[in-house]
């Protein structure tokens, strides 16, 4: 193999991978795209919605020829008590226009997709392939080893996933830490479109977007839901630190959820057809690595530990996608290997994923104030209890019955010092 | 099939897998584990293959979502290897 040199190896067909070895084998270059899994996809779980904008940014018009599931166009906040549900339902026909905002996405498809994209530009993709480490000479990453193999490449780009051994084994960063990620959960429930389409009150080819919180133990953490064709995606993440102290089982607390009547009503005489987990970025900006590159390797997507989350918006394919295109666009443009890695971390700026992440840098501090997951949702729901009760009886004076539900959930200095942490955090 | 409650047994049982038979990615000395007690594990490995048995941590890879949690959250360094399966191994998904 040492005859074939690429001009670039990219580790890891998932999303980022992919945009940067599409981008790249559109340009001309000699690039071969290593998968561990059968097919692009087989080894990857999201929750998963992907932001179109990312892949304009690929290729304009790009997203038509993709396998994408519903345009979004209701976005919703639920929050949870033991029997009870509030959901906030906005709904926005214009997300579905010109180029759709967002779409709910199953990665089995989007990946093998977008592998063989990168195959129609040129490309090599060889899937079915672990890669075990890094072939270092003189300081400098020159290729990666597979079994016996060795492949080679002036430059390798860890595009392998937010447990990046590459990452690790290049020195660039060490190990996750349990409180900047969380553990993902979801189920795959098949259901007949037009149920789908009914029960969330959406056109056929458009979707609904949940998010929710009270289903969590009081674990920090928060539920998922979208459409899909032909299937819901149902899930939890969860801070793993604070899952392991309360002590049920995240897979239990799963199934809570699922059975609770207010979801169990939108899931009804469906199949469970698939249960995965993954591992998520939870720290947003200050879990990025400091060094995310060095001569002849660079480390884009879920490995750089690229993510937003606001509680409401919820981010990673697409900031994985404008990663791989900074790193193809500074292996284009770069004169030297050497000069890769500083360029990509320019490119980052210019494309601005390290300004959106720094917009964002504090909200993570939100889903450290415990009363967020157990306490708001039970107070809110009780509220509502209590304004559309009708019972025959005087009822308490509005403003004494409110407070009154208030204080049985949270004293007053407490939710002042919560809202204080909330101002400070966004 | 009607939406039901599911065991973490019963939720694997809808997944694909290949088991590299007798060669586990994940190796967990339990000697090390009997001094923990953190022990999460227990709780946080999505496909619950971490269990307390006679006392004793047991582990048990086919089943494995390959997530990385209980690498991640081991706090004594009972894991002491974690790889990704051999290729062509462990689970595929298809609709996630």
């Amino acid at each position: 193999m040492a005859d074939d040199k690429f001009d670039a190896i990219v580790v890891g067909a998932g999303p980022a991978g992919s945009a940067c070895a599409y981008v790249l084998a559109k340009a001309g270059k000699n690039v071969l795209l290593v998968e561990r899994g059968d097919s692009a996809g087989s080894k990857n779980v999201s929750g998963g919605r992907l932001y179109t904008y990312a892949l304009e940014m690929i290729e304009p018009g790009m997203y038509k020829r993709a396998p994408l599931q519903r345009k979004i166009v209701r976005e919703q906040i639920m929050l949870l008590d033991q029997h009870t549900a509030t959901t906030i339902d906005y709904f926005d026909p214009r997300f579905a226009e010109n180029v759709p905002q967002s779409h709910s996405v199953v990665r089995a498809k989007l990946d093998e997709w977008f592998a063989s994209e990168v195959e129609a530009k040129g490309g090599t993709v060889a899937s079915g392939i672990l890669v075990d480490g890094l072939i270092e000479e003189n300081d400098k990453i020159v290729g990666i080893r597979a079994g016996d193999e060795e492949m080679r490449s002036d430059v390798v780009v860890a595009a392998d996933g937010i447990n990046s051994m590459l990452g690790r084994k290049a020195g660039l960063f060490s190990d996750l830490e349990g409180h900047a990620v969380g553990v993902g959960i979801k189920e795959t429930i098949e259901l007949p479109d037009s149920v789908i389409s009914a029960r969330f009150a959406v056109k056929d080819d458009e979707g609904v977007a949940r998010v929710a919180i009270g289903c969590t133990d009081g674990i920090s953490g928060g539920a998922f839901l979208y459409t899909n064709q032909g299937s819901i995606s149902l899930g939890i993440v969860f801070n793993p630190a604070q899952a392991a102290k309360q002590g049920r089982h995240i897979q239990e607390i799963l199934q809570d959820f699922k059975m609770h009547p207010a979801i169990l009503a939108l899931i009804e005489g469906g199949t469970t057809i698939e249960y995965g987990a993954h591992l998520v970025p939870e720290v947003g900006y200050r879990g990025i690595p400091q060094r995310l590159y060095r001569d002849g390797m660079v480390v884009i997507g879920d490995a750089a530990r690229f993510g937003i989350n606001t509680g409401l918006i919820i981010r990673g394919m697409d900031l994985a996608i404008v990663s791989g295109l900074a790193a193809a666009q500074a292996i284009l443009q770069a004169e030297s290997t050497e000069a890769v890695g500083p360029m990509y971390m320019d490119k980052l700026e210019e494309l601005m994923l390290l300004g959106e992440e720094r917009a964002y840098q504090n909200f993570h501090q939100i889903f450290e104030i415990p009363h967020v997951f157990r306490e708001v949702p039970k107070l809110a729901n009780e509220a509502m209890q209590f304004l559309f009760t009708v019972d025959g009886k005087v009822p308490t004076p509005m403003v004494q019955g409110l407070m009154g539900v208030v204080k049985q959930n949270m004293s007053l200095g407490q939710i002042l010092a919560d809202g204080w942490k909330v101002y400070r955090s966004i | 099939m009607s939406i039901k409650r599911l065991s973490p047994e019963e939720s694997l049982a809808v997944d694909k897998f290949s088991v590299d038979e007798g060669k586990p990615h994940i190796i967990v000395d339990k000697n090390i584990c009997a001094h923990c007690s953190d022990r999460a594990c227990l709780v946080v490995c999505p496909a619950r293959l971490y269990q307390l048995k006679d006392n004793q941590i047991s582990f048990e890879f086919a089943g494995c979502l390959e997530c990385g949690t209980c690498r991640v959250m081991c706090s004594e360094g009972g894991v002491t290897s974690w790889n990704y399966p051999r290729a062509t191994f462990g689970v595929s998904y298809r609709t996630s």
